[in-house]
């Protein structure tokens, strides 16, 4: 279970988060929706640690994940993330992309890590690309590297931060497949996204962020299909 | 005016002179890369005041003219109480003059990996260590690679300054065969050449890198 409590973050004078609590069973996909700038991605940063916070608690499976005795690199094997640049580590190919992790972190062996490589890339449909630079993949295979890249580490969490938003409209089809695989096998996420049809289709509930907080969250047919709050509705109307 | 025709002999002493210019260019390349990625990460990763006074400190030796540098060492290095060779002091002054410049190098090319890169790669788990180990640094040496094939041809040129602290380098050990025969336009083509043969397997292996890479 993922557990944010009044989170504060501030980037200089700039207060991005005032005050965010929620919480992620396990198994559940919650979608993040919300305006440029509104501090969703932070939040996805804060998840992991990758950004320090200000104030507030955020607890995964009852680890507090910004206290000074957390492990974070130990933490972090457990929680995964996606994010709109696919990020692929270019020296390496795609099959060495995701055998680092396991290896460097894991401890695994090099048959070890090329058998749950391939078993990952294989899952996202990535069989006949193992040998490939990522510069020959296309946005959409990268971007389906990336999520291998971060299954690879068996992690009980997935963030994924606007995978989508990046792609070419025609490729963006086959990443929110591989989504709706992951969910339907019952992985638990959270996912910031612009897509409404996959956020309304495949989450279990929505929260609406606008300026550092959440205004409404709840189940994908209140807050996309009948929004309690005037923010939410003008929001869904300046995406549709 | 005496005059003689170029030895076998005269060649030998060359290729000896051509041996010290080898083996300045060694050290000055081996501390000044070492130097030079140390210094390069800390001006790349920690910026702030410590990371400022190293850049203009190296700043200091990129741009006096290595000959002033190194008959400035020479002179100071006895009254300072330092006993030391001419051959190790030009090795020194070469080496810290590489790293000034290879420090820049190194934090261009760290500077260049991608932030959103390294933090994917912090986001899988991997420690400070291996990030810099597994991603930047191959990221890194790509980028900076030419440069620093640059910078090491350039000691290698520019070791011929140390003949003025009396290193009887290939550039020296040439003068000394042309004072004896006279014959400068053939004994500067003998040296001449024995530059380039020492740069060009440095010259062609940068490249082969870089066409190794190039399909990544
Ligand atoms: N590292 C940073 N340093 C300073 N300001 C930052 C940093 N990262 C984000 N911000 C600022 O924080 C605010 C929230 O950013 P964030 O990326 O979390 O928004 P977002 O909701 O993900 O927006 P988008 O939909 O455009 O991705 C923005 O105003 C952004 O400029
Ligand atoms: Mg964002």
């Amino acid at each position: 279970m993922i557990e944010i409590e009044d989170v504060h973050k501030s980037f200089g004078a700039l207060e991005v988060l005032k005050g965010v609590s929620m919480t992620v069973a396990r198994g559940e996909v919650v979608s993040v929706i919300g305006g440029s700038g509104s501090g969703k991605s932070t939040l996805l940063m804060c998840i992991n640690g990758l950004e320090p916070i200000d104030a507030g608690r955020v607890v995964v499976d009852g680890v507090d994940v910004h206290a000074r005795a957390t492990d974070i690199n130990r933490l972090r094997r457990r929680i995964g993330i996606v994010f709109q640049q696919w990020n692929a580590f270019p020296h390496l190919t795609v099959l060495e992309n995701v055998m680092l992790a396991p290896r460097k972190v894991l401890g695994k062996s090099r048959a070890e890590a090329e058998a749950i490589a391939t078993d990952r890339l294989s899952h996202v449909g990535l069989k006949d690309k193992l040998v490939a630079y990522p510069s020959r993949l296309s946005g959409g295979q990268q971007q389906r590297m990336a999520i291998a890249r971060a299954l690879a580490m068996s992690p009980d969490y997935m963030l994924f931060d606007e995978v989508t938003s990046a792609l070419d409209p025609q490729l963006v089809g086959e990443v929110l497949d591989t989504m709706r695989m992951l969910s339907s096998e019952g992985m638990t996420m959270v996912v910031v996204t612009h897509e409404m049809r996959f956020a309304r289709d495949v989450s279990d509930r929505v929260a609406f962020f606008h300026r550092g907080r959440i205004h409404e969250i709840g189940p994908p047919e209140q807050v996309i299909g009948n929004p309690q709050r005037p923010e939410t509705a003008d929001f869904l109307k300046s995406v549709r | 005016m005496f005059n003689a025709s170029v030895s076998f002999h005269d060649v030998l002493f060359m290729l000896r002179g051509a041996g010290v210019t080898l083996l300045l260019t060694f050290w000055a390349v081996v501390g000044g890369t070492t130097l030079g990625v140390l210094f390069g990460l800390l001006r790349a990763s920690a910026p702030g005041w410590p990371s400022f006074a190293l850049g203009a400190v190296l700043d200091v030796f990129r741009s006096v003219p290595l000959l002033i540098q190194i008959i400035l060492v020479n002179a100071f290095a006895p009254i300072l109480g330092f006993d030391v060779s001419a051959f190790t002091i030009a090795c020194i002054v070469l080496a810290v003059y590489g790293a000034a410049y290879c420090t820049e190098i190194v934090r261009a090319s760290v500077l260049a990996v991608p932030q959103p890169t390294r933090r994917a790669a912090r986001s899988l788990g991997l420690t400070w260590a291996d990030d810099l180990t597994a991603i930047v640094f191959p990221i890194a040496l790509r980028v900076g690679l030419p440069g620093w094939i640059g910078l090491a041809l350039g000691l290698m040129k520019d070791s011929a300054l140390v003949l003025w602290i009396g290193v009887i380098e290939l550039l020296r050990s040439s003068q000394i065969v042309v004072t004896r025969t006279q014959q400068p336009l053939l004994v500067l083509g003998i040296a001449g050449a024995i530059y380039f043969l020492i740069s060009f397997p440095i010259a062609r292996a940068g490249a082969w890198f870089e066409r190794r890479w190039q399909d990544q």
